[in-house]
This record gives structure tokens, C-alpha cells and sequence, in this order.
């Protein structure tokens, strides 16, 4: 991972001082232990901050959204989807943006790594190869990566950047091998009573913070719907249906958009599993549109497109 | 056209989050078709009757005030 972050700084002081782009965004190292946190490298002396780790969590693709200049971004898999889907969606111009690609070796929950260690307080991860070593008071462990990685990525089908003006180290395999139908949508298989409580139990710990659209590489809306005071569309209780509401109604306007990313989950201060219905969502687009959202530059939304023989067999 | 897509992809939605099936119905209707409009809705009233009062997504004024 050193070795990738060594080479991303000097593709960043490279391109900062040729003047190629105004600013790069990446990972900087977080002022805790595995809270890596997006990074903006104006000059290159700021681009030694820069680096990648196995805690780089949060989706780039969000701080492309209405930023002036030229930049760069540093894209593993999800997050060049995430860019993809922007350029489609008219946010910016190709041209505006320098991708620096990385292939994603899968980021790491840190939820599942302090579950390890319950009631102390981590102070240092290394990382290696195939490990990472945990370090605190009076503890220390060396613990296999791959089986603390995010949900997300055990699934994840692309992990190579889909656009790249520049590939830092090697391309690596696409998947984890983990197969996403057989997680997506948990609760199919129940019945509405149950899938009801499922939700509840779900959501219970939700506090409204938005954190998870806060995050999302998707939301770029002006006036968010939950902010809106006239008309007031969803109601800012902790009551069920306001709660309800709001992760419904999320999920649903990512819908055709989501690329499974997992920086909601991750940026989560209550470990919400929100997946649980965007999940669902992304396996209905790719049942019936069949659509993997941003692969493709110039590909049409599948929900700005429509076909004469789509489903209808629920309108009477 | 574009609204069958949402439509579609909404009502999954609902009912994997538990609303009923049968509590939720899309028609197409249009404005010289009474009669299919008038059946529609009974037809709906009935389904929707059989459900009974919904359990999900009420908000209790008295809960949260």
C-alpha cells in the first residue's frame, strides 16, 4: 500500500506542478486510526499529505460536484463509476478531470477490526501485504485484511478504475469473488411483517444526522428533500415514519445511480445498514434494465430511458 | 413511459420494506375512460378495505411531540 501512496504523491506533485490541474483529491491520514479522510492538494508541497491505505472509505467522486478548475482524482473501481455517472449526469466535462487510477485491493471495515478489541482503543494500524497490524496499550495483533473487509467489497465487480489517464501500480482482479445476488435484498425472502420489523430493527439507532447522504458521491441536489420547509416532504422526528421516510425515499432517488460503493455504510456513525435497501434497488435495475450504473460513458440512466417492453405487469 | 420505470422500481421497494402487497395499486387511466376509472377504484377500495387500517408508516403526534 506504501508503495501505491508513494506513487500517487508523485503523480500529484507531478501534475500539481506542471500546472496540468488545480487541485488533487485523495486520502489524507486521518488524526485517528482508520478514518482516512479526503484530502485537497493545491500545491505540491500539500500533495505529500496524500496517501492510501486500506481505510480510503469515503467516495472522491462527491468533491468533483460544482468545483471550478481542473482536478484530479485518485479512482479505484467504485469511484471512477461514481464519475462516470456524473460526467453522464452533466455535473462536469471529461475534459475538467484528470483521473489518477488505483485498483482497489478492498477497503477495510474498521467496525469489524474494533469488534476485535471490544472496550479498547486502537492507536496505530500498519499495514501489510496481507495484514494489518493492530496496535494499542498493552495489545498488539496482526490480523488477515481480507477478513475485515467492508460488505460491499466482498462483492464488489470492478475493481479497476473503468476511465484512467494514468493507472498507478498494476491492474489487479476485478472482483473478490463474493456474489452479490446472493446478499443484495436480505429480506426478500420474508414476509411483509417481518420485512417491516427488519426495517425497524434496521433503523432503530438512526439519529438523522444525514451523514449517508452527507457521503454519497449521488446526492448533489441543492435543497435536499429532508431540508425543505415548505413543503415539508419528510417530518424531523425520531418517530418511525420519519425515519422510515427519509431511508426509503434516499434510497430510492439513487436508484439506477448507486454503484454499491459503501461509503454511506462507512461514514455511518451509528453502523446503519443501509445497504440492506439499496441493495435491492441496484438487483431490481439489473433484473429488469439490465444496468451496472456508470461502466460506460454516454450510457443513458435507466431511470431517464424508458423501453416499449418494460415490465408493467403491476400497472391494472 | 418513464414514469412505468419508477413506478416499477418504487412499488418493489415498498413491498420488500413491508407495505402489503394489495395496498399499493398503479393504473392507467385515461380521462375518456370513466367506466375503467370507476372500476379501478372500487376494485382498489376493496383490496385496500380487505387489508384493513394500516399498521406501517403512522406517525403518532402524541409519540413525538
Amino acid at each position: 500500500m506504501e508503495a501505491i501512496a508513494q506513487k500517487i504523491r508523485e503523480a500529484a506533485k507531478r501534475l500539481l506542478s506542471e500546472g496540468k490541474v488545480d487541485v488533487v483529491i485523495g486520502y489524507a491520514k486521518g488524526s485517528v486510526p482508520m478514518r482516512e479522510y479526503p484530502y485537497f492538494a493545491y500545491t505540491p508541497e500539500e500533495a505529500e499529505n496524500l496517501t492510501w491505505t486500506s481505510f480510503c472509505c469515503n467516495n472522491l467522486a462527491l468533491y468533483t460536484i460544482r468545483r471550478p478548475g481542473r482536478m484530479a482524482v485518485v479512482a479505484q473501481g467504485c469511484v471512477s463509476r461514481n464519475l462516470v455517472n456524473l460526467i453522464n449526469e452533466n455535473q462536469f466535462k471529461r475534459e475538467d478531470l484528470y483521473v489518477i487510477g488505483v485498483n482497489s485491493p478492498g477497503m477495510v471495515d474498521r467496525r469489524k477490526v474494533q469488534a476485535l478489541f471490544p472496550g479498547k482503543t486502537i492507536t496505530e494500524v500498519i499495514e501489510e501485504p496481507e495484514h494489518l497490524l493492530v496496535k494499542g496499550q498493552g495489545f498488539e495483533q496482526r490480523i488477515e485484511r481480507k477478513k475485515f473487509l467492508r460488505s460491499n467489497c466482498l462483492t464488489c465487480v470492478q475493481r479497476n478504475p473503468v476511465i484512467s489517464d494514468e493507472m498507478i501500480g498494476e491492474k489487479g482482479p476485478e472482483g473478490h469473488g463474493g456474489n452479490i445476488d446472493n446478499v443484495a435484498a436480505p429480506w426478500e425472502k420474508l414476509i411483509p411483517a417481518e420485512r417491516w420489523a427488519e426495517l425497524q430493527e434496521t433503523l432503530k439507532d438512526c439519529i438523522r444526522c444525514y451523514a449517508c447522504r452527507d457521503a454519497c458521491p449521488l446526492c448533489y441536489c441543492h435543497v435536499c428533500f429532508v431540508d425543505e420547509a415548505q413543503p415539508q416532504w419528510c417530518g424531523k422526528t425520531q418517530d418511525e415514519a420519519d425515519v422510515a421516510t427519509f431511508h426509503i425515499l434516499r434510497a430510492f432517488h439513487c436508484a439506477g445511480r448507486c454503484t454499491d460503493c459503501g461509503a454511506c455504510e462507512s461514514a455511518c456513525p451509528q453502523g446503519i445498514k443501509m445497504r440492506r435497501l439499496t441493495s435491492k434497488i441496484e438487483k431490481d435495475i439489473r433484473e429488469l434494465y439490465g444496468y451496472r450504473p456508470g461502466m460506460e460513458i454516454g450510457a443513458t440512466p435507466p431511470m431517464s430511458l424508458f423501453r416499449p417492453n418494460d415490465p408493467q405487469d403491476f400497472i391494472k | 413511459m418513464f414514469a412505468r420505470r419508477r413506478f416499477a422500481v418504487l412499488k418493489n421497494l415498498l413491498e420488500y420494506v413491508g407495505i402489503e402487497p394489495g395496498r399499493l395499486h398503479f393504473s392507467w387511466i385515461s380521462s375518456a375512460e370513466a367506466e375503467k376509472f370507476q372500476k379501478t377504484v372500487a376494485a382498489v377500495t376493496e383490496a385496500v378495505k380487505a387489508l384493513g387500517p394500516a399498521q406501517h408508516m403512522i406517525k403518532d403526534i402524541r409519540k413525538v411531540a
